[in-house]
């Protein structure tokens, strides 16, 4: 039963609303993109038509593993609205049967030998309309001869399973990879110990991060505009990374580069189910160039979640030593990683399992370790999307479970323990034991804000006190339904504390095939100082065109009203890698800073000139550059942009006008961090789950746009109440998707989200040039450990350990009664 | 067949097939692109507009079902193209941030345009059960409660003007 | 997006019209009300009708009446109507704690009380509901109007007592003083479907139960009833001890099945768990402790 009540508690101390008036540089502002959305004048791809534009269906696979044995066109192609049907061997004839994933893996673009999952692409129609393409899709005869699946992801190694990927010559198992990370004896040496003291432990916890989807709420699709004339291509496309994406169609495709025109406009939510190409793009690709016209195609809800990008699919085992009265000395993870039928996951060519190699969390740690072993299996492919900043979601949900899984062990406060091993300020820039350097932060301050936030003693005391009401029903007898009156719920606080590793490269390290981690920005200031900035960055809601805006304000003394930011069209915008892993302002903003700065230095010589004045003489003061000592004696940005394009003698090397371009190369990650607080109401008679308060203090360095960073906050944390409750894709062993449509892949409502209560600590990050560390992922990283940590509390009159994800009633309640459910398989 | 519907207060004749989803109808036909679409199955609302004043979900209604009906998207909430011309709702939802993307944007403004035309004084926890029907994947919620409740608070302030207004002109007659 | 195969459309003009087109377009014509059951499966493919015929103006079909000892609920009223009628919830709670859990607002103000009836879903609700209430079902065709009880009226899975030259027309709920009902669902998240829920009626006489209906849905209760609980509770105490007995034996005689849901134990479980809850709650609304 879901209640609606008022949930949580409005916090007048956090400002949501926009300033009344445009601040000149950092500080809540309207967006500037808004304008258009309330008014319903976004344009995103569905909404752009072209002159003679076909429309594009695909054909997809009902079975996970089959061999094709014939595929008949002929009644679609005869269909009168259809101008053509493509399939794997119109596109083999082509060499563009198979695609380069971004795991240097491939992936069937129409199948040709068999089919890998339910839902692969294997015909492609083209039509007048999206109604007769549909209709054309029901005339195509596949022939199928099954294959036994492969979906345990467990018994995917074992001897005797099918090979799923039969195309790659010698293949013979279905093992993708084995990574690790960590010193393997130092961290074996420091359990062994463990294991032989008296006043140590070591604590062991298997744990599933079930397959989950983005789903952003407009699906992926692309029109495809070659024309045959020029040769050129113009794609308009849902992609969070239209240079990457202009550079894979060039590689895919053998197109040229500068004949191919990637063009994102608005994009309805990305959360990284558009870094990824998809075959229906390349498909539309194909079908304009063999129709002459544009062709688009939109994928329908379910093609969406059955076929593209799922995130995580990890099954970890978790290992502590920790000496009895609370010190954890050593962490130890086994993975096994389910890509799915193709290695399509996104993330840095040297990083197989992501940035997971951060699963020693937020703590001081003697020795770590992981392995992480990733195998193909009869499924989707993808792993690495949904706002996880390259797999920190599974790093931070391991180690936040298992420090509370560690606290249960020993009996401890789990609030206490944590405190106990936070990294200690004085400790950063932190090595930490798996190669990361951590840049900032304070953390016993960061959880005591939100401890002090939250209640956190009262909220135990209230806790105690249900827990003995609960137990006098108990004994009366009433059994969990309670007497006469509502049931007694138990209630659960849980929390986590999380670090996040975001905004990639540097680039000597971190590349996406050979593409190095760094992103461009332009600015041109114009005679009269208004300005405009291209960045490579791709906006999915998330701001970009205020932020980016308020940056090069603050910088330049200029209204964010007078700037305008362009981005998402790779023939107006710099080359960089677009926006996904919470990279947009540790880099893109990064370069934003850095190019208005570049502006700044040219604007002083300009300025210089205009006083007749040395250079050196000038001072940055309050948006304008003024001559030390002497206030009346400045000149503005607009003065000097007027200036600088005028006939005014400029000295020798000085070129005119200001514009300037920057490419920024991140030297280190930045590291926002957080503490969660969840408190939950946990129906025993049902295993319904009720979110009553959800805190959340984060620590992103320098905020440029508050009601922009808890706006991302919000996002995030009701992302992670879904995964934590309901998201969840499973497959029954016939290979069926059991989380094909919105019906049966549940996205939390307004029902189930509690009032937010945020609060914040600021620690600016030593590298940035502004000090902001990115924060698009953080809540989405942080939040699911801190509801699972609270509905196991709340079981802990059943002396439940651990539960898998997602905790529906069901699993709650089998949880309850000592037969957990596993969440990746069908319910039998 | 041939369908008469009012849009926005215009009336559009058409001649579509009996399958035309509403949605398509205004999208495609009167290219009003602002209503959107992002399920199959009638659960995420970013396809809602209102029917006869009710809030629908176009996609689960045929066009042909809308033959003489008024309907409003959000096309129709401004009243003109200057700010001073919007609907409180969407100034709210500025003011407040309750959009991201701004995909569920147009939907969710409308069922909050209704449930304000009917009730002028929401709760939170009445605007929570109002909008559960339609998904946001960026905003979380709270901040289209609070902008539902700030054009709420807006619309408050404007009819006590108003009625002060009346009160004083009554006083000098 | 999903669209629907193509087909003919007529819109009917009353309940005889609607009757008459069915009649003439055969089997493969289907009446369309709210559709929020019908597009998805068109839309999906899973249906795909010759026909529609669209029910939509039949305003007559769209009204709740009080008619002496009933209720007549129109076939055409929206699920919406059905939650804020001042009517419903003076004399039958059981309907409006079920309209506040059946799909969201936006669908409710489309979908129709006869529509979900005839959609027949074994997790529907107000089947559950209607059947707790002992109700009857309207129904006309050419010859005119029959009457069934509504535990009569689902044959099994999307089956109904409707003939397809016939048109449910309205739901007859009995009015009963001094008697209370009540409605639970346990849904994963708001607008979900049901994983198990239950619906009770109950009048009281002298701390005696006089009369007692048990619905339930989505466990595979024949007919989205429990008779053997029923059986039990009748002539019997209305006391505490007594519900928790009753859902005992509702969870003993339901048929559930697995699905994501929920195991079979479970669904189980909670079909006895709600069927107590709701016993309660109707046994305190028939002493008027609770609205």
């Amino acid at each position: 039963m879901t209640a609606i009540g008022e949930k949580g508690v409005q916090d007048p101390s956090v400002q949501i609303h926009a300033a009344e008036e445009t601040p000149r540089g950092y500080g809540s502002m309207k967006r500037k993109e808004d304008a258009r959305f309330v008014r319903g004048r976004g344009q995103y791809v569905d909404d752009v038509v072209l002159p003679g534009m076909l429309h594009g269906a695909v054909l997809r696979s009902p079975l996970a593993h089959a061999r094709i044995t014939s595929i008949d066109t002929s009644a679609a192609e005869a269909h009168p609205k259809v101008h053509a049907v493509i399939t794997g061997a119109t596109l083999e004839g082509l060499g563009l049967a198979w695609m380069p994933t971004l795991s240097q893996d491939t992936q069937a673009v129409l199948a040709t030998d068999k089919v890998r999952f339910q839902g692969q692409e294997v015909a492609f129609v083209v039509a007048d309309d999206r109604y007769a393409a549909r209709d054309a899709l029901a005339l195509i005869d596949v022939e199928y001869e099954p294959l036994e699946p492969v979906i345990d992801a467990k018994r995917a190694l074992e001897a005797g399973t099918p090979v799923i990927r039969t195309d790659k010559e010698g293949k013979t198992d279905n093992h993708i990879f084995d990574w690790e990370s960590g010193d393997r004896s130092a961290t074996d040496a420091v359990f062994a110990e463990a294991e032989a003291a008296e006043d140590q432990l070591v604590v062991v916890q298997d744990m599933i991060y079930p397959r989950v989807h983005p789903a952003p709420l407009e699906t992926c699709g692309a029109i495809a505009d070659m024309d045959p004339v020029t040769g050129k291509l113009t794609l308009w496309t849902t992609t969070q990374a239209p240079h990457a994406h202009r550079t894979l169609y060039a590689l895919v495709a053998g197109l040229p580069e500068h004949k191919i025109r990637i063009i994102s406009p608005d994009i309805g939510g990305g959360f990284g189910n558009k870094v990824g190409i998809y075959p229906g793009y390349v498909c539309a690709v194909v079908a304009s160039i063999v129709t002459g016209v544009p062709v688009k195609w939109m994928e329908d809800r379910s093609e969406n979640l059955m076929s593209t990008s799922f995130a995580r699919d990890y099954h970890m085992r978790g290992e502590v030593a920790v000496t009895r009265d609370g010190r954890i000395r050593g962490v130890r993870v086994h993975v096994l990683a389910d890509h799915g039928a193709f290695n399509a996951t996104a993330q840095p060519t040297a990083f197989p399992a992501g940035f997971f190699g951060v699963f020693t969390g937020s703590y001081d740690l003697e020795a770590a370790h992981c392995a992480v072993t990733g195998v193909y299996t009869n499924k989707a492919s993808g792993g690495v999307a949904y706002a996880c900043s390259f797999r920190i979601t599974e790093a931070v949900y391991l180690i936040e479970r298992m420090v509370d899984v560690v606290a249960h062990d020993l009996g401890m406060d789990p609030a206490e323990l944590r405190m106990r091993n936070l990294l200690r300020p004085e400790q950063f820039p932190y090595q930490s034991k798996t190669g990361w350097e951590y840049d900032s932060g304070d953390y016993p301050h960061t959880l005591q804000v939100a401890l002090d936030k939250a209640g956190y003693q009262e909220l135990r005391a209230e806790q105690a006190d249900r827990r003995r009401r609960f137990a006098d029903a108990q004994r009366s007898g009433a059994g969990p339904a309670g007497t006469a009156g509502e049931p007694v719920k138990l209630m659960g606080i849980g929390l986590s504390f999380f670090t996040e590793a975001v905004g990639a490269g540097p680039r000597r390290s971190m590349d996406i095939l050979g593409l190095g981690m760094a992103d461009g920005a332009e600015l041109r200031v114009h005679p009269t100082g208004k300005a405009v900035l291209r960045v490579s960055c791709q906006s999915q809601g998330q701001g970009h065109e205020t932020t980016f805006a308020q940056i090069v304000a603050q910088e330049l003394g200029l209204s964010p009203d007078d700037i305008d930011v362009v981005h998402g069209d790779t023939d107006q915008t710099p080359f960089g890698l677009g926006t996904y892993g919470s990279r947009s302002t540790p880099v893109s903003g990064a370069a934003t800073a850095m190019v208005a700065r570049k502006v700044r230095e040219r604007a002083k010589i300009v300025a210089a000139a205009m006083m007749e004045v040395s250079a050196d003489d000038l001072e940055w003061d309050d948006g304008r550059w003024q001559v030390a000592g002497d206030p009346d004696a400045s000149r503005s940005m607009a003065d000097i942009a007027m200036a600088a394009h005028s006939n005014l003698e400029l000295p020798e090397g000085v070129e005119g006008h200001l514009d300037a371009t920057c490419v920024y190369n991140p030297p280190n990650l930045t590291y926002p961090c957080g503490a969660y607080i969840c408190v939950v109401d946990v129906d025993p008679g049902t295993g319904a789950v009720d979110v009553r308060r959800f805190v959340a203090v984060d620590d992103c360095g320098m905020r440029i746009n508050p009601m922009i960073v808890e706006g991302q906050v919000h996002g995030g944390l009701a992302d992670g109440v879904g995964m934590a409750l309901m998201q969840c894709i499973a497959f029954d062993l016939d290979g069926n998707c059991l989380g094909g449509s919105m019906m049966d892949y549940l996205l939390p409502t307004s029902l189930e989200c509690p009032s937010w209560e945020l609060g914040e600590t600021v620690t600016p990050s030593p590298h940035h040039p502004i000090g902001a560390k990115g924060v698009g992922e953080s809540a989405t990283v942080g939040s699911p450990p801190a509801v699972v940590n609270a509905v196991i509390d709340a079981l802990a009159p059943y002396d439940v350990r651990h539960a898998d994800m997602p905790l529906t009633p069901a699993a709650v309640w089998c949880a309850a009664q000592g037969h957990p459910l596993r969440p990746d398989l069908g319910i039998t | 067949m041939q369908i008469t519907v009012s849009v926005n207060g215009e009336s559009h004749v058409r001649d579509v097939e009996p399958r035309l989803l509403l949605t398509h109808f205004l999208r495609d036909e009167l290219r009003l692109t602002g209503t959107h679409w992002g399920c199959d199955t009638s659960n995420c609302g970013a396809c809602v507009v209102r029917l006869d004043g009710v809030p629908v979900k176009s996609c689960t209604v045929l066009a042909v079902m809308a033959d003489g009906a008024e309907v409003t998207t959000v096309e129709g909430l401004a009243h003109g193209r200057t700010d001073a011309d919007l609907d409180p709702v969407q100034e709210g939802f500025m003011v407040c941030h309750g959009l991201q993307c701004g995909f569920c944007t147009p939907g969710m403004m409308l069922t909050s345009r209704a449930l304000l035309d009917r009730d002028p004084a929401p709760s939170a926890a009445t605007i929570r059960e109002a909008i559960s029907g339609q998904i946001c994947r960026c905003t979380g919620y709270e901040n289209i409660v609070r902008s539902v409740q700030w054009a709420a608070a807006k619309e408050a302030a404007t009819r006590d003007a108003a009625d002060a207004d009346t009160d004083s002109s009554e006083a000098l007659a | 997006m999903q669209v629907p195969a193509q087909f003919e459309y007529h819109k009917a003009t009353s309940v005889d019209d609607a009757i008459a087109l069915l009649t003439r377009h055969g089997p493969e014509s289907f009446v369309v009300a709210g559709g929020h059951s019908l597009l998805p499966m068109m839309k999906l493919r899973l249906a795909e009708p010759e026909t529609l015929i669209d029910i939509n103006g039949l305003d007559e079909l769209a009204t709740v009446t009080v008619e002496s000892d009933h209720v007549r609920i129109g076939a055409m009223v929206r699920h919406s109507a059905l939650l804020s009628s001042p009517v419903i919830a003076e004399h039958f709670p059981i309907f409006t704690d079920a309209e506040r859990l059946i799909a969201d607002p936006i669908v409710r103000n489309r979908g129709t009380i006869g529509g979900s009836l005839c959609q027949a879903d074994p997790s529907e609700d107000l089947s559950a509901a209607f059947s707790a209430m002992r109700a009857t079902a309207v129904i006309r065709g050419a010859d005119g109007e029959r009457e069934v009880p509504v535990r009569e009226f689902h044959r099994g899975p999307y089956e109904t007592a409707v003939a397809h030259e016939e048109l449910l027309v309205a739901v007859r709920v009995p009015i009963r003083p001094a008697s209370g009902s009540a409605y639970a669902k346990l849904e994963r998240r708001a607008g979900d479907w049901a994983v198990a829920s239950a619906g009770a009626m109950l009048r009281v006489d002298a701390g005696t139960v006089a009369e007692v209906g048990i619905g339930l849905s989505a466990v595979g209760a024949a007919h989205f009833v429990a008779p053997e609980a029923e059986e039990y509770l009748r002539g019997g105490p209305a006391s505490d001890e007594a519900f928790v007995e009753a859902g005992r034996i509702s969870a003993a005689h339901c048929s559930p099945s697995a699905d994501q849901r929920g195991p079979v134990d479970y669904k189980r479980h909670l079909a006895g768990e709600l069927t107590t809850r709701v016993l309660r709650r109707a046994a305190r609304r028939s002493r008027g402790e609770e609205a």
